[in-house]
């Protein structure tokens, strides 16, 4: 059963990564704009045909 | 589009109607050079796309003035840009015109105009750029020029409002509430075998599991809880008992017995309800920081003065900033430019627009050597104006320097929770001696554990969690009809008004010409008429006689006379026109009708024809406000002489409620005495002379046409539109306070439950598991249904 020490700190490991790499997307300004990105993947990068 | 079949000359850029069809390029018109510039720009440097993303997506620019000769001035560059090295400026911009996908798309591609810009990001809700360029290849007025010829010219205040908005507090927040919400899931997982009951030869887990647990609760303790232990600290330091004191004590009493627990090994100890407890609490906090990034309460007259003014020295002009602005300075103000200042008038026909001082949106026109007072917009061609009075000591800024905008707002009514949350402590804390003095002569050991058992089950996080739940629900309610409060503490102010002042113009009129009507038969012949001699007027009444008209052709005009103060006279196609005051037209008919508004009389050969008049229309929802006379008092102050006294006695209970004429101060000062008297007011105005009076009053609300246009300072913004609502506002925020209350019982019921094994000495780890979330999730769930059910009842949803 000793398998559970070792099974345990992986998955603190596992959580403790998810967590800084919340705390990094939050430095980085990713969840500062939770709106433009909805609507900049609409855009194209480049001319697509002028309508009409 | 239906636009475009309906009417097929519209400006390709702007939508607008195009008046001649001279404007065109590409097979595609245009309403004016601007717009058909603007086109250019963007068809030579492959941005056509910007019309394919939204139909006619462009801001009109039939006017297009450039004035950023300050963006020169290294001053004022240093205080707009965020950062700047020997080669590259980072600069934040306002632009308030991005509205759609286009402007992002367009503003994004800015770069393929002038590659020296390499970087331009928009955030859409706050309508901010964020730029970086190379500044040896462009200055930072060139980038300012560029986005002003592509039609999005950024707003450029004294004091950018926009950029001052904390984004740090909540970002904290945030990683607050991620460190609890880790460790919280962390340690349910490892707390789980023990509440199933660990066999013989899985003990040695146990230990292990506790260390763990101890381990996960001191980043919650240190870190995410850490704002309670100071916040209780600072209000004991001032004498106040408010809610975080029991819950600084519960979590710190969580804490030690948990250590204590697992150290001795006589127990799990209560980790998954302390970092439960702590994430929850902190959630709601984050439900209670509701932000409008498009809307801002702080505004004063800071916020939409230019940064800096033309002086002319000596013939020559040059850019000044405002805070160099001296007393005896000769400025320039040009059309749509605001005086910053009192100052006389000294040169050209100066019509002045004060709708951000009085609400009132038509323009006053001033004669030479009289004083403009700071705050008004020049509606006409350039002026030159003498500087009498500092900005800061202007009449209108000088509203600023009253102490109402100085103190600390400490007069503001407390909520519910600070009034109870002090009775609350108290009693808790006897329970809990109780408890451990009972306990103490026999069993020692007992009494402590019931002492702190009682500080852990009563620690009132539900009741820490109602107000925020309940009033962030009730924020959403008002927000979708168009009523945005600055915080949630405003929903239970509007709970406790009980009288309303309201300023008249602007608030309860509605601005602009909506209220011109023609009591004239005419004939188009005759409109046509009365439009081509309007259209030489410059005079505020003529301009808006030629909107109304503004569909019919305009005729030939000879021998034009213009009567300053009275009227005009003309020739048009051989007819004699005269427009002008009832003296001035001199007809019988012209006096038979009592004047109550403002009427501009028509005479078309020797034939009295009619007149038009101007009146003031009040808001639809003038009616409904008036309505609550029986509940509330109501009061109106006007800047503006009494000439309506009539017109609005019906809406008001008598005429001792009106008081017309009154300067900013007094607005003010009417306020005070009226809380003085022990009243609650809530004040409702839209400019900026009713600023002192909104600062003064308990609950300022701001009414406006355009919420993203200026407004001032205030605790709420209130949409025009919504006005009539505001009966159903008031009873709803009635309701919510008293789910407050209710769920404030459901949570004491809790708390006396948990109490009753509390004081017994014999709380299980378990229960105190199971019971903090289920209190948690009965008070959220029961406060948004019932505000949702109260907001259904006020026909709010």
């Amino acid at each position: 059963m000793s398998i559970i020490y070792f099974l345990i700190g992986c998955s603190i490991l596992l959580a403790l990564i998810f967590l800084g790499a919340f705390f990094w997307a939050q430095r980085n300004g990713q969840n500062d704009d939770l709106y433009t990105p909805s609507v900049r993947i609409l855009l194209d990068d480049d001319a697509p045909e002028a309508k009409k | 589009m239906a636009i475009d079949t309906l009417t097929p000359t519209t400006c390709y850029h702007c939508g607008n109607e195009c008046a001649d069809g001279s404007f065109e390029l590409d097979e595609k018109s245009f309403c004016c050079t601007g717009c058909k510039q603007v086109y250019s720009i963007l068809s030579t440097n492959g941005l056509c796309n910007y019309y394919s993303y939204n139909d006619h997506p462009g801001a009109n620019r039939a006017r297009t003035e450039k004035r950023f000769e300050y963006l020169d001035n290294d001053a004022i560059i240093r205080e707009l840009i965020d950062y700047a090295d020997k080669d590259k400026t980072v600069v934040r911009l306002y632009i308030p015109y991005i509205h759609c996908s286009s402007c992002i798309w367009l503003l994004e591609q800015i770069h393929k105009i002038n590659p020296a810009i390499y970087y331009c990001r928009v955030d859409f809700i706050k309508k901010q750029v964020n730029i970086r360029f190379d500044n040896q290849k462009i200055s930072l007025r060139e980038v300012v020029e560029l986005m002003a010829d592509i039609g999005y010219e950024p707003l450029i205040s004294l004091h950018d409002v926009v950029k001052d908005q904390v984004l740090g507090k909540k970002d904290n927040l945030v990683k607050k509430i991620a460190v609890a919400g880790f460790c919280f899931g962390n340690v349910m997982l490892l707390s789980f075998p023990e509440y199933f009951g660990l066999s013989g030869y899985e003990q040695t887990f146990r230990h292990f599991f506790g260390w763990l647990n101890i381990l996960f609760s001191v980043p919650v303790l240190l870190y995410s809880g850490s704002g309670y232990f100071v916040s209780a600290w600072q209000n004991l330091r001032n004498k106040v008992l408010n809610i975080d004191f029991p819950l600084a004590l519960g979590i710190a009493i969580l804490f030690i017995r948990t250590v204590v627990e697992i150290l001795t090994h006589i127990g799990a100890g209560f980790a998954d309800t302390l970092c439960g407890l702590v994430f929850f609490l902190l959630v709601g906090k984050f439900v209670q920081q509701k932000t409008y990034y498009h809307l801002s309460f702080e505004r004063d007259y800071r916020s939409f003065f230019p940064v800096a003014v033309q002086a002319i020295n000596e013939g020559k002009e040059t850019p000044l900033p405002l805070s160099e602005l001296k007393v005896g300075q000769r400025i320039r103000i040009r059309h749509n430019e605001i005086i910053p200042a009192d100052a006389i008038l000294l040169k050209g026909d100066a019509r002045i627009d004060f709708s951000f001082v009085t609400g009132e949106s038509i323009p006053v026109s001033k004669t030479l050597g009289e004083v403009v007072y700071a705050g008004g917009r020049q509606m006409g061609e350039a002026i030159e104006l003498d500087v009498i009075k500092p900005v800061s000591q202007s009449y209108l800024t000088q509203l600023w320097n009253n102490e109402a905008f100085t103190r600390q707002q400490d007069n503001r009514m407390r909520t519910f929770n600070e009034r109870v949350s002090k009775h609350f402590t108290v009693i808790l804390l006897l329970i809990a001696f109780g408890a451990l003095f009972y306990w103490l002569p026999t069993n020692a050991g007992r009494g402590v554990a019931a002492f702190t058992a009682v500080l852990i089950v009563a620690c009132p996080c539900a009741l820490a969690l109602s107000t925020p739940f309940t009033m962030s629900a009730a924020l959403g309610v008002f927000d979708r009809n168009l009523f945005y409060l600055k915080n949630t503490a405003v929903v239970e102010q509007l709970a406790r008004i009980d009288t309303i002042v309201l300023d008249k113009t602007g608030t309860i009129t509605v601005g602009g010409s909506s209220g011109i009507t023609l009591h004239a038969r005419l004939s188009t012949y005759q409109k046509q008429l009365v439009h081509s001699v309007c259209s030489n007027s410059g005079h505020p009444l003529s301009r808006q006689i030629c909107e109304l008209l503004s569909e019919y052709q305009r005729l030939p005009v000879t021998s034009y006379h213009e009567h300053p103060g009275s009227g005009i006279t003309a020739y048009t196609d051989g007819h004699f026109v005269g427009i002008g005051s009832g003296e001035f037209i001199n007809t019988d008919k012209a006096y038979s009708q009592k004047e109550t508004a403002t009427r501009v009389h028509l005479k078309i050969d020797d034939e009295y024809v009619g007149y038009i008049s101007f009146e003031q229309s009040y808001r639809e929802g003038l009616k409904e406000i008036t309505g609550l006379n029986d509940r509330y008092k109501i009061y109106l102050l006007s800047g503006d002489n009494d000439h309506e006294r009539e017109a609005l006695l019906p809406y008001f209970k008598e005429s001792g409620y009106m008081q017309f004429n009154t300067s900013p101060q007094q607005k003010l000062d009417f306020v005070k005495s009226l809380q003085l008297a022990g009243r609650k007011v809530m004040m409702m105005g839209d400019g900026l002379n009713d600023s002192g009076a909104l600062k003064q009053s308990d609950l300022s609300v701001a009414v406006t046409d355009n919420v993203n246009n200026f407004s001032p300072g205030s605790d709420a913004i209130l949409d025009g539109r919504s006005l009539s609502k505001l009966p159903q506002f008031l009873k709803f925020s009635k309701n919510t306070v008293s789910i407050i209350h209710a769920s404030f019982l459901i949570s004491l019921a809790y708390n006396l439950f948990g109490l009753s094994f509390a004081v017994t000495g014999k709380l299980s780890p378990l229960l105190a598991a199971i019971l903090m979330p289920l209190s948690t999730a009965t008070i959220i769930s029961f406060t948004s249904i019932a505000t949702h059910l109260a907001a259904n009842r006020r026909k709010l949803l």
